[in-house]
């Protein structure tokens, strides 16, 4: 019956996970869902935005770039090639430009057929210089109009070319400008997003055509990467892909410009794009792992304390099944008690009735023939006494037989003392004790239990008895009324309770006494019988001093008042 | 005690006081003949005029043949019990006041008998002198003079 510590630990178990299961199950769902929820649409919603973004950028590039092309068709178009060929014209030419577009063209060139430099205006010393064999000027002379991607060329430094081809007779030549690079650079680079959003262009080759960023992974195979691999998007097409390297992951948003051959690309790390959703997520995992602590510690505390409670609810049932058992030995005690008096009362009569007889005979008997009728008259009347503490003492015993009803009812406390201290007397008197009786009398009936009320007293007057077992000694037992309470003091001038086993007297199962003589049992019953009819008792002791036990019964009817219980 | 012996000697108990040379009929009924036997002789030592029965079957037989001023009947008996007995007597002789003897401690059962109409009752062992003057007093109610 006893509860298992091993049963409590799979009980808190089976209850700390029934309650985690139940709590965690859904937040962790529900969070789950949402925070993917979340992560889907802010990341769409990025994606259309640096689309748009990148697309804008690119318009505006293009634009930049048909706009020098422009202006260089229309000088190339405004004036004669011998005009141009002149070198302080296309230097008054170049002027103009510069002053008009600062920053933008570094020089003029007039290139003819052959890839010779005719004129030159501009910084560089590039007069004759010979393009024949330059990858952009083949490209130039067999377009219209033309526009380079960046490269060394012959000056070591980057630039690109735009380039106009116009006939001269049956001849062609062409116009070029060198486009400044950082100009077209900080147009490029314009644009930033973020800590780490910047932007860059590569082409076909996957060259940088702008100053390169400086965590690109694929540096050399971005183009490919974005654009072939997954086909041409054409110029508006918004190109989104995530690349992760060893320095992390990058988000790509990529658009083709200049008819597909440059790729303008924006790069910015994950965590600086998605900084507000990770920010979220951070704040959401914080909130779901300090639920999660919470409702762990709450698991804890919660199903400690209800495994505390029940182990106590099945100690209380363990003490209460013991006590029935007490009461139930008792109560067999009494009934068999009853068997044994009824059973000595009929042949104890019978004693009586024939020391009687002898009596009323001896009575005919002539004294003076009779020697010893003295004696024979002496020895009856001492059958008839010895018959009467027969008597006394089976009425006891059925007297208490008779009590030993499970029921409350109204009962006088000083009778039923009084039969226990009977029962108690022969057992008191072998170990040399003194029962000594102080009783009120008019005590109020109280309403208990008969035969609880009965083991109460007869455990704290055997206690005693047994404390003193060895030296002899005095109990004493008072009653008293205390209006609204029955006060019993059982005090006995044993050899007392150590301060430090006083505490624990009433726990259940403490016991002093040699193994197998007590059950440790005694006065944990009484306490619980006690403390059921609404009473209070209270022990005082000291090594040398005694032990007083002092009860208090409610008078029926009446409520008991909180009342300290060690003074 | 030896005064009582001389009351007595000079007024015995089994002798009505008015009419001193009428016996008190008693009717004696208990299934314990050692008990019986010896209650009966004293009873007539003291001229009371005792018959006896060793069942309540006996009692009522003997009831049926004559009248008796106080019967005295235990109540546990093997065959035929105190309470049915008396039961019977009280219908056969709704006078006769009946004393009942009970071995039993229980004051219930005897209290059960008074509800049946018995006149009192007695614990045993009982002290002599407390039957003597149960049974006078169960002799003289009733009886009008």
């Amino acid at each position: 019956m006893a509860s298992k510590p091993g049963y409590n630990v799979s009980l808190q178990r089976k209850m700390v996970t029934a309650i985690l299961l139940v709590a965690l199950a859904p937040l962790f769902l529900l969070c789950g869902v949402i925070l993917h929820q979340f992560d889907h649409s802010f990341r769409e919603k990025m994606n259309a935005h640096l689309g748009e973004l990148i697309q804008k950028h690119c318009r505006d590039i293009d634009n930049f770039l048909n706009e020098q092309l422009n202006i260089i068709r229309y000088v190339a178009a405004s004036y004669t090639f011998d005009q141009l060929r002149d070198e302080a014209f296309l230097q008054h030419q170049l002027y103009r430009l510069q002053q008009q577009f600062p920053g933008v063209f570094e020089d003029l060139g007039i290139v003819e057929e052959n890839g010779f430099q005719l004129t030159y205006a501009g910084p560089l010393e590039l007069l004759k210089a010979d393009y024949s064999r330059s990858g952009w000027f083949q490209k130039a002379i067999a377009n219209q109009t033309f526009i380079s991607d960046v490269f060394l060329g012959l000056r070591g430094r980057p630039h690109f070319i735009v380039a106009v081809r116009q006939a001269h007779g049956n001849r062609h030549w062409i116009l070029r400008a060198t486009i400044d690079f950082r100009s077209f650079n900080t147009l490029v680079e314009n644009l930033r997003v973020g800590k780490t959003g910047m932007v860059f262009i590569v082409n076909r080759e996957n060259e940088f055509q702008t100053r390169p960023a400086k965590n690109t992974p694929l540096q050399h195979t971005l183009y490919t990467k974005l654009v072939s691999d997954q086909g041409d998007p054409g110029p508006g097409g918004g190109i989104i892909e995530e690349i992760s390297d060893s320095t992390g992951k990058h988000i790509f948003a990529g658009a083709t410009l200049k008819n597909g051959d440059w790729l303008l690309v924006f790069q910015q790390d994950n965590t600086d794009a998605y900084r507000d959703l990770y920010f979220s997520v951070k704040i959401a995992i914080l909130i779901l792992s300090l639920g999660c602590f919470g409702i762990v510690i709450t698991a804890l505390i919660i199903s400690r304390r209800f495994v505390f409670r029940i182990s106590e609810a099945d100690h209380e049932v363990d003490l209460m099944n013991r006590q029935v058992i007490e009461t139930g030995k008792l109560a067999v005690i009494g009934e068999l008690s009853a068997g044994i008096a009824h059973e000595i009362n009929n042949p104890v009569a019978i004693m009586m009735e024939k020391a009687g007889w002898m009596q009323d005979l001896l009575e005919d008997e002539n004294p003076e023939t009779m020697k010893n009728i003295e004696e024979f008259n002496l020895s009856l009347e001492e059958i008839k006494n010895q018959a009467r503490r027969c008597k006394d003492i089976t009425h006891k015993l059925l007297g208490f037989s008779r009590k030993t009803d499970s029921h409350p009812r109204p009962v006088h406390i000083n009778t039923l003392i009084e039969d226990i201290i009977g029962l108690s007397s022969d057992h008191a008197r072998h170990a040399g004790v003194i029962i000594h009786k102080n009783f009120s009398d008019n005590l109020p009936e109280l309403n208990v239990t008969p035969s609880e009320m009965q083991q109460v007293f007869l455990n704290l007057i055997n206690n005693a008895v047994d404390a003193m077992e060895k030296t002899g000694g005095r109990i004493d037992i008072a009653t008293a009324d205390r209006k609204d309470h029955v006060l019993v003091e059982i005090s006995d001038s044993g050899p007392g309770i150590p301060q430090s086993n006083l505490g624990h007297i009433f726990e259940p199962f403490y016991t002093t006494k040699p193994a197998g003589k007590g059950t440790g049992l005694g006065l944990s019953i009484c306490r619980t019988i006690i403390t059921r009819l609404g009473g209070e008792i209270d022990v005082k002791s000291g090594t040398g001093q005694g032990t007083t036990f002092r009860i208090r019964l409610p008078v029926q009817g009446q409520g008991f008042p909180e009342a300290p219980i060690v003074k | 005690m030896a005064t009582t012996r001389n009351v007595e000697k000079e007024h015995p108990p089994g002798l009505d006081p008015r009419w001193p040379y009428r016996a008190i009929r008693l009717l004696l009924v208990d299934d314990e003949a050692a008990f019986v036997d010896t209650l009966v002789n004293r009873l007539k030592k003291r001229k009371f005029k005792v018959s006896r029965a060793y069942s309540g079957e006996g009692g009522i037989r003997l009831l049926k043949k004559a009248d008796y001023d106080v019967a005295v009947v235990d109540l546990k008996m093997s065959s035929l019990d105190g309470l049915a007995t008396l039961k019977v007597f009280r219908e056969m002789a709704p006078d006769l006041p009946v004393i009942i003897f009970t071995g039993h401690g229980s004051e219930k059962s005897a209290e059960e008998s008074l509800a049946y109409g018995a006149f009192d009752y007695l614990l045993k062992p009982y002290e002599f002198d407390d039957l003597l003057s149960k049974i006078k007093s169960a002799y003289h109610t009733g009886k009008e003079y």
